[in-house]
C-alpha cells in the first residue's frame, strides 16, 4: 500500500502532499521536513531508494525522483515493488507533462486541485488503480469538463440572476 | 424571496465578488509582501469568515483554500469539519469535489461529524454520475469508520458488480478499508470480490490482486484456498503490474504449503526468464530467495539474475541486487561468497545505500577464520570514510565480533588491540560500545587481561585523547581495567602517572572518580609489592593475615547481601575468598609471571605519594561527591601510610617493625579486597529475585518523597563498574579495623532500623531479608512460577542462569576460555511470532472461503475456525451480554442495536427485506454456522487458537 505521495521543491517547500493513512498535520509537516533532510543530503546519480523506517515507521520504503527543481516522493510498504513505483512516478510525471505541456514547478504550484485530480486517478486509497497515462488523461478531462459545467452556471450567482429577471 | 434573505444574499454577492480564489491566494503567497506566518494568519482570518457564508460558492472556495493551506502549510482544518459536510452535500459537482477532497484529507475515526455523512455517501454511491460515485468511494477509502463501513456495505456490494469499470475498480479498492474496519462485511462482499478476479477488464484485475496482496500480507493463511485463482493469473496474465502482485501473494503463501511451493516454482522461474521488466524480474528473484529457497534450480536462476543486477550501471539495480543477496545469505552463504568482489567493491560506492547494504553482506561473510582479515579491511575503509559510514562500519564490527559472547573471536589479544585501534579512529563515536566490550572481555576472558592492560595503558598515557568527548567512555573502561588488573601491568607507576595527569580535569566527574579509584587500586598494589619485597615471609604477619582475611570476607559478604544487584558475583567471591591461599596465590603468582621491572623502590613509593598529594589534594574540595569522596579516601590513606612507614627511619627495621606490621596488615587487607575477582552479573539477576509477599511494587510512591526529604541521600553506589565496598575509616591496628568493618554496617543498620520503624511500609519484611540474601530461588521454584504471568517474567525464567562456569586451564585449546553465564548474560532475542493482526477479519475470510467453496459438509466438519472470528466480532460490536438469542438476528441488524443513530436504524429496517432476498445464500449459511456454534463457547474458542491444520485440505486437489 502507498502511504503517502509528496512533491517538494529543492528548497524543501512542499508543493503537493497526500497521505493515505491519517496523520495529524503537525506530524505531516514533521515527516515532510525529515524527508527533505534526507533527500537534500544525497548526492546526484545515486539510487532512488531511501530507508524511511525512521520517519514513517516499520516497513516503510521511500522512492524518489528528482526532476529539475522538484522531488517526487512516494512512501509505501512491502506490498509494493520499488522499481514498479519508480515507473509509476514516471507515469505520473508524464501525465503532468501532457496536461501542462512541459510541466514545471510553477504549474504544480498553481494547479493544486488539478494535480490532486490526476493523482487521484492513479492512486485510490493507497492502491494503484491506473497505470496508463492515456486513461488518466481521459478521466481528468471529463472531470474538468464537469467541473467547468457546474461552475459555469455559477458565474452569475443565483440571487443576481433572480434579481435581473425580475 | 424575503427581505432578510435578500440582504444576506446581497452580502454574499459582495463576498463572492471580492473573494480571493485559491489561485489568488497562491499568487499573493508568492509575492512575498508578508512573512509567511503573517500571510497565513491573514488568509485564515479571511477563510474563517468566508466559510460561514451562506453562499455555497463562497463557502466551497474558502474550503478549497483551507485544504490547500492545510496540506501545504500544515494548518489544522478540523475546525471546519462541519463545513466540509455542508460543501459535500452541494448539488454542484465542483463544490462536491472540493468537499469530498477535504473530507478525504481531514476526516478520521474520531472526527465527530463523520456520523453525519452516511446518508450523503449513500446517495452519492447510488448516483448516476460515475464521477460522483467515485468521489464518494474515495472518501470512503480514506476515511471510513466502523459505522460507515457497516452502514454502507450493501452499496459497496452492489457497486462490486457495476457495469462501469471506472466505478467497479474503485469499489474493489474500497473493500480493503471496509474489511479492515468492519470484518463482517467479508460475509457479504467476499464472494463478489473473488469473482472479480476472473474479470476480463485489466484494470479490475489490477485492483483485485492489489487488494488480495494487502490482505494476504496481513494473514496469508486465510487466503490459501484462493491459490488456484492466483495460479491461473500467474500463468495467463501479461500485465506486469498484476504479475508483480501475484508473485508477491505467492511469496506469502508458498512458505505455508510446501506442495504449493513446488507447484509455483516453475511458473515463477518462467516469468523471471522471459520478462523484460526489471521490476517483475526482481520481484521473482525476491520471491525465490525468500520463499522458495529450498528449490535448488530456482535459486541458481535467481543468483544468475542477481549477478546481472550487481554489474548494472543503474545504482538502483545494484542496490536491489545487494538487497537480494542479503535475503539469500541466511540459507545460501555461497551465493555471497561467489560475489565477494562485487560486494567489497560496493563498499566504496558513492551511494550510501549501497555502501550500507554491502557492509551488511561483508559482515555476513565473517567467520572465525577470516574475521581478522575482514576487520582489517573494514577499519581501513572506516579511516577513509565520512563520519556516518565510519561509525556504521565500526558499529557493525563491534556487533558482529561480540555476537554470542565473542563466538567468532579466537585471538583475543588481537581483538583487544583492534578495539584500541578503533578508539583512535578520529571519527569514532562508538565509545559506549567499546567501553562495554573492554570491561566485558576483562570479566570474561582471563587470558586477555594482559593485552587489555597494555591497550588500556596506551590509551591512558596519551594526553591528546582526553580532549575527545567521544573517547571519555573508553578511557573510563581503560582506567578501570588498569586498576582492576594492575597485576598485569609492566609499569604500574607509569599507569599511576597517566591516571593522575593534569588533563584528566577534562573528564566528567563520574569518569574522574573511576580514575581516582583505579589510582587507589594501583597504589595499594605497589605498596603491597613493596612490603612483600621488604618483609619476605614474616611469620607473625601471615598468621595475622589469615585471621583477618576470613573476617574481612565475612564482613564483605554481609554488606554485599544488602545490595541485591551485586550478589550475583557472590558465589564466585565465596569460592575465591573463603580460601585465603587462593587469593594469596593470585597476588603472588602474577608478579612472578610477568614481572618486567617490578622492583618497587622506596623512592618510587615516596614519589607516588607526593604525586597523589599534589594532584588529589586540591580535589578534596571538589564539588562532585564522587570525586570528592574518592580523593579524600586516597589522600587520607596516603597520609596515614606515609606517617606510619616512612617518617620513621626506615633503615632501622627493628624499631618500626611493630608499626610496620600493622600498616602492612591494613594494606594486605585492602589488597585482598581488591584482588578478589569480579564476576559477571546476569542481566536478569534482579528480576529473578522473587517479590516478597505483601510487597506492592506498583503502589503510588508519591509520599515517599516526603520521607526521603528527611534523610540523607546515600552518596555512594553510582560508581560505574568497580563494585568493591570498603570502609573509609582505616585504623592502625588490624583488630580495630575489623571492628570498624563491623561497626560500619552496624551503624547503618541502627539508623535503618529507626527509619524502618517510621516507614515500615517501604521495607521488606525482616525475616524475608535472610532468604533473599541467602541465594536465588531455584530455577523452577513453584512460588516464583506462580508469580509469573506476564511475558517479562517468563523471559527471565527462560534465561535462568546456573552457576558460573569455572575456568579450567586447558593449554591444548587455542581459544581462551570465555566465561559465560548460561544464557543469562546476553539479552535474549526472541523471535517474534507474527500474530495475525485482525483475527476477526481472517476468521470471517475463512468462514466465507470454506463455506462457499467446499460446501456445508466440510464447514461442519471443522467448526473450530468458524466461531472464533465471529464471536470476537460480536464482542467488539455489541457491548451487551452475548446472549445466543440476540445473535440469531440477521447480521446486519444486530450490531445496530446499540447504534446512536436512530434514523439509520429505521432506514435499514426499511431496506432489510431487499437485502435478505439479495443475500439469501449468505444468510442460509449463517444459519448453519450458528447451529454449529452451539457447542460450548469455551471449547471452540480454545480450539480456534490452535493453528489451523484443518485448513490445508481445503486447497483444491489440482494444485497438490
Amino acid at each position: 500500500m502507498i502511504k503517502a505521495v509528496l512533491i517538494m521543491n529543492t528548497q524543501g517547500k512542499p508543493r503537493l502532499t497526500k497521505f493515505y493513512e491519517f496523520l495529524p498535520v503537525e506530524r505531516q509537516q514533521e515527516a515532510i521536513h525529515n524527508v527533505f533532510a534526507v533527500l537534500c543530503s544525497r548526492p546526484e546519480h545515486v539510487s532512488n531508494f531511501v530507508n524511511a523506517e525512521s520517519i514513517f515507521g516499520p516497513d516503510a520504503r521511500l522512492v524518489y525522483k528528482h526532476f529539475a527543481t522538484l522531488y517526487f516522493v512516494f512512501i509505501f510498504d512491502s506490498s509494493e515493488n520499488e522499481l514498479a513505483i519508480l515507473d509509476l512516478i514516471q507515469v505520473f510525471v508524464e501525465t503532468l507533462d501532457k496536461c501542462f505541456r512541459n510541466v514545471c514547478e510553477l504549474d504544480v504550484v498553481f494547479n493544486y486541485s488539478k494535480i490532486h485530480t490526476i493523482l487521484d486517478e492513479i492512486i485510490f486509497g493507497g492502491q494503484v488503480l491506473e497505470t496508463s497515462s492515456a486513461e488518466v488523461m481521459k478521466a481528468v478531462e471529463e472531470i474538468s469538463k464537469l467541473e467547468a459545467a457546474s461552475n459555469a452556471i455559477n458565474l452569475v450567482p443565483k440571487s443576481v440572476s433572480g434579481w435581473r429577471t425580475r | 424571496m424575503t427581505s432578510s434573505s435578500s440582504s444576506s444574499s446581497s452580502n454574499s454577492i459582495m463576498d463572492n465578488l471580492f473573494q480571493r480564489t485559491l489561485e489568488d491566494l497562491i499568487k499573493s503567497s508568492r509575492l512575498n509582501f508578508l512573512p509567511e506566518h503573517a500571510f497565513i494568519s491573514n488568509a485564515m482570518d479571511e477563510i474563517r469568515k468566508e466559510i460561514k457564508s451562506t453562499d455555497p460558492h463562497t463557502k466551497s472556495t474558502a474550503l478549497q483554500k483551507l485544504s490547500y493551506l492545510s496540506s501545504i502549510h500544515g494548518i489544522d482544518m478540523s475546525f471546519a469539519a462541519f463545513h466540509v459536510v455542508e460543501v459535500m452535500s452541494s448539488s454542484r459537482f465542483s463544490h462536491k469535489k472540493i468537499g469530498y477532497g477535504a473530507a478525504s484529507q481531514s476526516f478520521h475515526d474520531s472526527t465527530p461529524v463523520i456520523l453525519l455523512i452516511t446518508n450523503q455517501l449513500r446517495k452519492d454511491l447510488k448516483s448516476s454520475n460515475l464521477f460522483e460515485v467515485s468521489l464518494a468511494l474515495e472518501c470512503l477509502a480514506n476515511a471510513a469508520t466502523l459505522d460507515l463501513a457497516r452502514d454502507l456495505t450493501p452499496e459497496v456490494f452492489t457497486l462490486l458488480s457495476s457495469s462501469k469499470v471506472y466505478v467497479r475498480k474503485r469499489a474493489v479498492g474500497v473493500v480493503l478499508r471496509v474489511f479492515e474496519k468492519y470484518p463482517d462485511a467479508v460475509r457479504v462482499c467476499f464472494k463478489r470480490l473473488v469473482e472479480n478476479l476472473e474479470s476480463l477488464d485489466p484494470p479490475i484485475v489490477v485492483a483485485v490482486v492489489g487488494v488480495f496482496c494487502e490482505l494476504a500480507s496481513k494473514d496469508p493463511r486465510a487466503y490459501l484456498p484462493l491459490a488456484p485463482e492466483f495460479y491461473r493469473i500467474l500463468i495467463d496474465s501479461k500485465n506486469n503490474w498484476v504479475l508483480i502482485k501475484v508473485v508477491k501473494i505467492f511469496a506469502k503463501l508458498a512458505p505455508l504449503e510446501p506442495r504449493l511451493a513446488k507447484r509455483i516454482v516453475e511458473p515463477v522461474c518462467d516469468v523471471m526468464r522471459r520478462t523484460g521488466a526489471k521490476s517483475l524480474m526482481f520481484e521473482c528473484v525476491r520471491t525465490v530467495v525468500t520463499s522458495l529457497s529450498d528449490h535448488e534450480s530456482a535459486v541458481k536462476l535467481a543468483v544468475e539474475k542477481i549477478r546481472e543486477l550487481l554489474v548494472e550501471q543503474d545504482p538502483n539495480l545494484r542496490y536491489l541486487g545487494l538487497q537480494a543477496l542479503s535475503a539469500v545469505v541466511g540459507k545460501h552463504l555461497w551465493v555471497v561468497l561467489e560475489n565477494k568482489e562485487a560486494v567489497i567493491k560496493s563498499l566504496s560506492d558513492e551511494d550510501p545505500n549501497i555502501k550500507i547494504e554491502s557492509l551488511r553482506l561483508v559482515m555476513a561473510m565473517v567467520s572465525e577464520s577470516n574475521v581478522e582479515e575482514i576487520c582489517r579491511v573494514l577499519v581501513n575503509y572506516a579511516l577513509k570514510s565520512d563520519p556516518d559510514f565510519c561509525n556504521e562500519i565500526l558499529g557493525s564490527i563491534l556487533e558482529t565480533c561480540s555476537r554470542n559472547v565473542y563466538e567468532i573471536i579466537v585471538d583475543f589479544d588481537w581483538y583487544v588491540s583492534l578495539l584500541g585501534e578503533m578508539s583512535r579512529i578520529p571519527n569514532c563515536q562508538k565509545g559506549e560500545e567499546i567501553e562495554n566490550q573492554l570491561i566485558d572481555i576483562g570479566l570474561r576472558v582471563k587470558d586477555a587481561r594482559l593485552a587489555l592492560v597494555r591497550v588500556g595503558r596506551d590509551l591512558l598515557i596519551d594526553p591528546a585523547l582526553l580532549g575527545n568527548l567521544y573517547l571519555h567512555r573508553i578511557l573510563c573502561a581503560a582506567a578501570w581495567v588498569a586498576g582492576e588488573y594492575v597485576e598485569f601491568a609492566s609499569n604500574p607507576f607509569q599507569l599511576m602517572e597517566a591516571l593522575l595527569q593534569p588533563r584528566t580535569n577534562l573528564l566528567p566527574p563520574s569518569i574522574r572518580a573511576v580514575y581516582i579509584h583505579s589510582a587507589f587500586k594501583i597504589l595499594i598494589f605497589c605498596l603491597d609489592n613493596y612490603l612483600m619485597q621488604n618483609e619476605g615471609a614474616a611469620s607473625s604477619y601471615s598468621n595475622n593475615m589469615a585471621g583477618g582475611d576470613s573476617v574481612l570476607v565475612i564482613g564483605k559478604k554481609s554488606t554485599e547481601a544488602l545490595d541485591l544487584p551485586n550478589t550475583e558475583g557472590q558465589n564466585y567471591d565465596q569460592d575465591e575468598g573463603f580460601n585465603p591461599r587462593n587469593t594469596n596465590e593470585s597476588s603472588e603468582d602474577f608478579p612472578v609471571g610477568n614481572n618486567v621491572d617490578r622492583v618497587v623502590t622506596h623512592e618510587s613509593i615516596v614519589s607516588v605519594f607526593n604525586l597523589i598529594e599534589l594532584v588529589l589534594g586540591p580535589l578534596t574540595a571538589n564539588q562532585d561527591v564522587e570525586v570528592l569522596e574518592r580523593a579524600r579516601n586516597v589522600v587520607a590513606f596516603v597520609h596515614l601510610v606515609k606517617v606510619e612507614i616512612f617518617d620513621d627511619s626506615v633503615q632501622n627495621v627493628d624499631i618500626s617493625k611493630k608499626k610496620d606490621a600493622q600498616v602492612s596488615a591494613v594494606i594486605k587487607l585492602i589488597c585482598n579486597a581488591f584482588s578478589m575477582e569480579l564476576g559477571l552479573v546476569s542481566i536478569s539477576a534482579q528480576s529473578r529475585v522473587a517479590v516478597p509477599d505483601g510487597l506492592v511494587l506498583k503502589e503510588n510512591l508519591d509520599d515517599l518523597q516526603a520521607i526521603c526529604g528527611d534523610t540523607e541521600l546515600p552518596s555512594s553506589c553510582s560508581f560505574g563498574v568497580g563494585g568493591h565496598h570498603f570502609d573509609t575509616t582505616f585504623d592502625t591496628s588490624s583488630s580495630n579495623l575489623v571492628k570498624g568493618e563491623d561497626s560500619g554496617p552496624a551503624n547503618e543498620s541502627t539508623s535503618l532500623l529507626e527509619h524502618r520503624k517510621r516507614h515500615g511500609l517501604y521495607y521488606l519484611p525482616s525475616e524475608k531479608n535472610d532468604i533473599v540474601s541467602d541465594n536465588y530461588p531455584p530455577a523452577n521454584d513453584p512460588e516464583l512460577s506462580s508469580n509469573i504471568n506476564d511475558e517479562a517474567e517468563n523471559l527471565a525464567r527462560l534465561t535462568e542462569q546456573s552457576l558460573l562456569l569455572k575456568k579450567k586451564p586447558n593449554q591444548m585449546k587455542p581459544r581462551p576460555v570465555v566465561v559465560k553465564l548460561d544464557d543469562g548474560d546476553v539479552a535474549p532475542i526472541l523471535v517474534k511470532k507474527p500474530e495475525p493482526r485482525d483475527d476477526s477479519l481472517s476468521g470471517a475470510v475463512r468462514d466465507v472461503l470454506l463455506g462457499s467453496e467446499t460446501g456445508p459438509s466440510s464447514s461442519r466438519s471443522n467448526p473450530s475456525d468458524k466461531p472464533s472470528g465471529k464471536a470476537k466480532e460480536k464482542k467488539k460490536l455489541s457491548t451487551d451480554l452475548p446472549s445466543e438469542t440476540k445473535e440469531q438476528l440477521p447480521d446486519l441488524e444486530n450490531p445496530n442495536s446499540r447504534s446512536k443513530n436512530r434514523s439509520h436504524k429505521k432506514e435499514r429496517r426499511r431496506r432489510s427485506p431487499g437485502n435478505i432476498v439479495e443475500e439469501g445464500e449468505e444468510h442460509d449459511q449463517k444459519g448453519k454456522k450458528k447451529s454449529s456454534r452451539s457447542h460450548g463457547k469455551h471449547k471452540t474458542r480454545q480450539r480456534a487458537n490452535s493453528p489451523l491444520n484443518s485448513q490445508t485440505p481445503v486447497i483444491p486437489d489440482f494444485l497438490l
